[in-house]
Formats: structure tokens, C-alpha cells, sequence
């Protein structure tokens, strides 16, 4: 078997004498979208952490097609995976058009950089943010600082993509547009990774999905085998429905509202 | 969910019409740099003219260009009409011109560069200590007579304690292999006090003499600048400027801050300890012979921003040329000002800056509703 494209091997991380994540064992392969989801505090965002090389595991390994990611240098490392972060901070007003571009920095003096100005304006439409680029950055809605920093992370154009809650912050539209891409470059080969709040979007569109609960993995498996109620409903501390939509057959993953449990 | 979905499918196959129709995002440049450059550029050229031509022996500009001239080996323009007017361009006027545009050169970009590091427009080259800590140093040199390098023992003294303070800095302000801004700026603002306090006790050990030196030194000036100061300090400036172009693509990476930066292939440690070197270097070379020249790093870069927007690539050489600008001219009036009197520039500069620093202040917070 050829080297996983993200492998975690008995991962942990401490921080302060308390565990964040433990045990996590995870081959994230080229070719599919992984959606990662659990409550509050699961160890979801350790987790891309330890993924995108930002952490060091305290114990077990990361590796990346093979090489530990801790040896990696960053200008390698930026050649092999983005990353979209939560946060959209930038300390300058650049314009949108040059924070797309900064995507591209990784290639600079490399045979890849020609294709910088097709891989910007693809980038750009992508993320709708096509006819925002000469706007700057800090005159931009939430919405819009989040689609050009999904910009930045594609024009990258890494074999990995890791997506620190992608919707967050977009609309209707913009989170089906988001994670129609996501899926679509997971069939095109990239290996994509999302952490998603949505429960439904993840059963929606993930080829399989990672549910943490308290630091450890407690399903990994296709959205069938993971969006289970009993599992769910265990992990988040509060009962959940599954339904299936009768026309697509997708999973529709609600709060149970109807329980005494109910904290109304 | 299938028109959803279909919808997506759409948005995705934009690339086609983004990639051809407009052929492809335009980039970002910016359509004034070019003339602010060369406006920059004539300003310079013109206010050097003037600045050398002006004081007790006028000399015209007509005159000025034709010595100049004449020492490149041109035989155009007038030679000075007065007897010593050669003698005072070339000896007292040139020297002085040549050192304000380095020192303002350096100091500004100084600023450019640590704000980039800092990713903070409010940051400024004093903030990390290493005016103080020059300072100190040079004030230790006056104050027990130290006299190991002759005239220039106090200039190397002062380029030593303010590298040796902003590494200092550097390192406490580090934990786990990475420095938090707002530590850093903290620590920085800990070594302050404690520079000021050590100038204080030599201040109060000093003698008359010395006290008066210190005192002087304190205020910033560039009266009684001589070619050999400019020649120590010009290779200083002409390395922090270059190692300051060197990382201006990278600092705009740093933009995005510490993490994402490191995503795009930053390494973000180096960066940083390559970019403070470069302000020591650099404010150390001005302060050297000028002693503080406060708040110039601080207005010059922020007035460039404005005017051509925040790219490194741009901002930090313009920058140089913009700090060059002011500081000529802000020495034309230290010296002119008053008759007879040669003004303190670090007073002068304190005096624009300071207010200009608390507005910078109260758009900020209006802005982003606090410090952040």
C-alpha cells in the first residue's frame, strides 16, 4: 500500500498536562473528503493542527506521503498542503486580488509559477470573490473575508486541503458551492479534509467522516456507519434524530427537540 | 438539494469566464507609485540643494550644482562667489545634507520593516528598546570617559548596546520557540524603563561636561557632522536597506499572521529575528552620530501606506526616500528656525510626531474598536 497522503499514527497532543487528543490513528488518502465533527472542545481543530504540522504530536507520528511532517520545511510543507483557517485576520488592507495571490507564494522559483495568473483568476471565480478583487480586505463582509481566504487556500493548489469550518461563516448558496468544490477536488485526487459543525452537509457530501468526542476518535467510517442516533446522540450529550431524505436519499442529521431533555 | 447542488456546480465552472473573458484577476499594482517615486526623488534632489546653499554663508543653488559639478570633473554651472563657499559646501553643508538622508533612510524604514514584523502600524523602532538601549550604552561611554576608538567610541557604543538590547528583547520575549507580540512589545517596554533609569543615575554621576554631551545626545541632532561619521554610517544603512528589500515579500505574508503565514511557507522564526536584526542595524546607525530622532519611523511608513497601500515591496523603499525627505527638511528647520541657533531635530520631530502619534492612536481604536 503507497503512503497515505496525512497519516496519524497513535497521535496525541498535550497541552499543559491536560490531553487534547489521544490515540487518533487516521490515513487520510488522496481521493476522498473527510468531514470531521464533534461537539465543542472534541479536539477537532487540535486535530487539523497536528494534520497541517502547526503541532507536534506528544506522542505517535504525523506523516506526509511517508516524510514526518516535523521535518518538512515550511516552504515544502506550503507545497503540499493549505490550509483554511477559522480566523480571517489580515494586519494590512491589501486588496483582495493580491491576498489571493499570496497563495501562490510556495511556488515562487519553482516551473508551477507560471501558472500563477490562471490559478489566481480560477481560484478567485471559485470562491466568487471574482469581482471583489480590487476591494480591501478589511471593507469585506464575514462572508466575503471567508471566501477569499478559501481563495488564498485554493490558488495554493496543494495534493492537500484542510478546511477549519469552511461554512462558518458563508450562506446558503456559498456553503453548497464551498463543499460541491470540496468533493469535486477530492474526485479530481486532492485529499480534502473539512471540519464541519453541520452535521448534514458532512452526510451530505464527506466520503467519510471522523466523529471526536473528548479528545478521542469515536467513529470513522462512511456517513452511514459514523451519523448513527445512538452514536450521535451519546457523543453530543443530547438525543438526535437521523432521517433520510426521501427524494436523494441524503442523511438529515436534527436535534431532537420533542424530549424532556430539552433544556426549554 | 439537487438544484442546490446544480447551483454549485455553476458557480464552480466560473473559472472559464474569470480565466478568459478578463483575462485572469488583475494584479494589484498601483498607479501612483511611479510618479510618488519620482516626485520623492525631485524633492530630495532639490531639497538637498537648498539645504547645502542655506545658513550664515548663502550660497545659490545655481552655485551649489556647479561645485558639484565641478568636483565631478563637469566644468558647468558657477563656482561659488564667495571666497570660503566652496570650502563650507564641501566640509560643513554636504557632509550634514548626506548624513539627514541616511538617518532619515534608516529610520523610517526601520520603522516599515518592524511594523511589518509586529503586522501593527502603531509599532516603532523605540518601542523594542533599541534607542534606549543605545542610549544607554553611548551615555556609559560619555560618562567614564571611554575612549578606546576616539571620536567614534561613543558611535560604536551605541551600535552595540542597541543591538545587544533588541536581542535581549528578542530573547525574553520568546517562549516555546515563538514570540508573542504583545509580550514582545511589553518586554519591550520593561528594557525602556530600565535603560531610562540607568541614564538617569549616569546622567546624575556625570559631570558637567558629560551631562551637557548627554543631554545633547538625548535630544538628537546632526549639527557637527563630518565625512568620517558619514562613512561609518553609510554601510550600516546601505546593509539594513538591503536585507530590509530582502524580506519585504515575506512580511507581507506575515500579514495574514504567525499561522497562516507559516501556511504559505514562511518560516516565521527566522523572518522575524532576520527583520529585527535589520532595524538594530539601522536604528543603531542613526542614532549613533544623531542621537534620538523620535516618531519619523513612525509617520513616514504610515503616510506611504496611505498614499500607495501596504505592499512591503513598495512601502519600504519608498519609505527610505519618504524618511530622507522629512528629516532634510525637518534639519533645513532646526537650523534656520532661529538665527544663530541650531535647533535640536529630535525636538522638532517630537513635536509633529507626537501629536500625529496620538491621532494614529484614536483612529485605531475608533477603527477596530479597541487594541487589536
Amino acid at each position: 500500500m503507497s503512503a497515505a497522503a496525512v497519516e496519524l499514527a497513535g497521535a496525541g497532543y498535550d497541552v499543559d498536562g491536560v490531553t487534547l487528543l489521544d490515540g487518533v490513528d487516521l490515513r487520510v488518502e488522496a481521493g476522498e473528503l473527510l468531514a470531521v465533527v464533534g461537539p465543542n472542545g472534541a479536539g477537532k481543530s487540535t486535530l487539523l493542527g497536528l494534520l497541517a504540522g502547526d503541532l507536534h504530536p506528544t506522542r505517535g507520528s504525523v506523516t506526509a506521503e511517508g516524510d514526518p511532517v516535523a521535518r518538512l520545511k515550511p516552504a515544502e510543507l506550503a507545497r503540499r498542503r493549505a490550509v483554511l483557517l477559522q480566523e480571517h485576520r489580515l494586519s494590512f488592507p491589501f486588496a483582495v486580488a493580491e491576498v489571493v495571490r499570496m497563495g501562490r507564494s510556495p511556488w515562487r522559483g519553482t516551473p508551477a509559477e507560471d501558472e500563477d495568473d490562471r490559478r489566481v483568476a480560477e481560484a478567485a471565480a471559485a470562491a466568487d470573490v471574482h469581482h471583489l478583487a480590487d476591494r480591501r480586505f478589511p471593507t469585506l463582509s464575514g462572508g466575503e473575508k471567508a471566501r477569499t481566504a478559501y481563495a488564498r487556500a485554493r490558488a495554493q493548489a496543494t495534493p492537500v486541503l484542510l478546511l477549519d469550518e469552511p461554512t462558518a461563516a458563508l450562506d446558503l448558496r456559498h456553503q453548497e458551492m464551498v463543499l460541491g468544490q470540496a468533493r469535486d477536488l477530492a474526485r479530481a485526487g486532492h485529499a480534502v479534509v473539512a471540519v464541519l459543525h453541520d452535521l448534514s452537509l458532512a452526510g451530505a457530501y464527506a466520503d467519510r467522516v471522523l466523529l471526536l468526542g473528548e479528545g478521542r476518535v469515536r467513529g470513522l467510517g462512511t456517513p452511514a456507519e459514523v451519523l448513527r442516533p445512538d452514536l450521535l446522540g451519546a457523543v453530543y450529550r443530547h438525543r438526535v434524530e437521523v432521517l433520510v431524505h426521501p427524494r436523494t436519499g441524503d442523511l438529515l442529521v436534527l436535534p431532537d427537540r420533542t424530549t424532556p431533555e430539552d433544556p426549554r | 438539494m439537487t438544484a442546490l447542488r446544480e447551483s454549485a456546480d455553476r458557480a464552480a465552472a466560473t473559472p472559464a469566464r474569470g480565466a478568459d473573458g478578463r483575462g485572469g484577476l488583475p494584479r494589484a499594482r498601483n498607479r501612483r507609485v511611479v510618479p510618488l517615486a519620482a516626485g520623492l526623488v525631485l524633492v530630495l534632489l532639490a531639497l538637498a540643494v537648498v539645504a547645502a546653499g542655506t545658513g550664515q554663508l548663502r550660497v545659490p543653488p545655481a552655485e551649489v550644482l556647479g561645485s558639484v559639478l565641478h568636483r565631478l570633473g563637469i566644468d558647468a554651472g558657477p563656482l561659488p562667489s564667495h571666497p570660503n563657499g566652496d570650502a563650507a559646501l564641501w566640509t560643513i553643508r554636504f557632509p550634514r545634507v548626506v548624513m539627514a538622508v541616511l538617518a532619515g533612510a534608516a529610520l523610517a524604514t526601520a520603522g516599515a520593516v518592524m511594523q511589518g514584523v509586529f503586522g501593527n502600524s502603531l509599532a516603532d523602532p523605540g518601542v523594542v528598546g533599541v534607542s534606549s538601549g543605545a542610549a544607554l550604552a553611548a551615555c556609559t561611554g560619555i560618562v567614564f570617559g571611554l575612549n578606546f576608538l576616539g571620536a567614534f567610541t561613543s558611535a560604536a557604543l551605541a551600535f552595540a548596546g542597541g543591538l545587544v538590547t533588541t536581542l535581549v528583547v528578542y530573547l525574553l520575549a520568546r517562549s516555546g520557540g515563538r514570540t508573542e507580540v504583545v509580550t514582545l512589545v511589553l518586554t519591550g517596554v520593561a528594557v525602556n524603563a530600565v535603560a531610562g533609569a540607568g541614564i538617569a543615575f549616569l546622567t546624575f554621576l556625570a559631570d558637567t561636561q558629560a551631562r551637557e554631551q548627554i543631554v545633547f545626545w538625548q535630544l538628537g541632532s546632526l549639527n557637527g557632522t563630518r565625512w568620517q561619521y558619514v562613512a561609518v554610517v553609510a554601510p550600516f544603512v546601505a546593509v539594513g536597506l538591503a536585507v530590509a528589500l530582502l524580506v519585504a515579500r515575506r512580511l507581507d505574508l506575515l500579514a495574514l499572521g504567525e499561522r497562516a503565514a507559516r501556511h504559505v511557507g514562511v518560516d516565521v522564526e527566522r523572518l522575524r529575528l532576520v527583520s529585527i536584526v535589520a532595524v538594530a542595524l539601522l536604528t543603531a546607525a542613526a542614532v549613533a552620530f544623531c542621537g534620538i530622532i523620535a516618531f519619523v519611523g513612525l509617520v513616514v511608513p504610515h503616510l506611504v501606506r496611505m498614499a500607495v497601500g501596504p505592499g512591503h515591496r513598495v512601502l519600504v523603499p519608498l519609505s527610505a526616500l519618504g524618511g530622507a525627505v522629512l528629516l532634510l527638511a525637518a534639519d533645513l528647520v532646526a537650523r534656520t528656525a532661529v538665527a544663530y541657533a541650531d535647533l535640536p531635530i529630535g525636538m522638532l520631530t517630537a513635536l509633529v510626531g507626537g501629536p500625529f502619534f496620538f491621532w494614529l492612536i484614536r483612529r485605531t481604536r475608533r477603527r477596530s474598536g479597541g487594541w487589536a
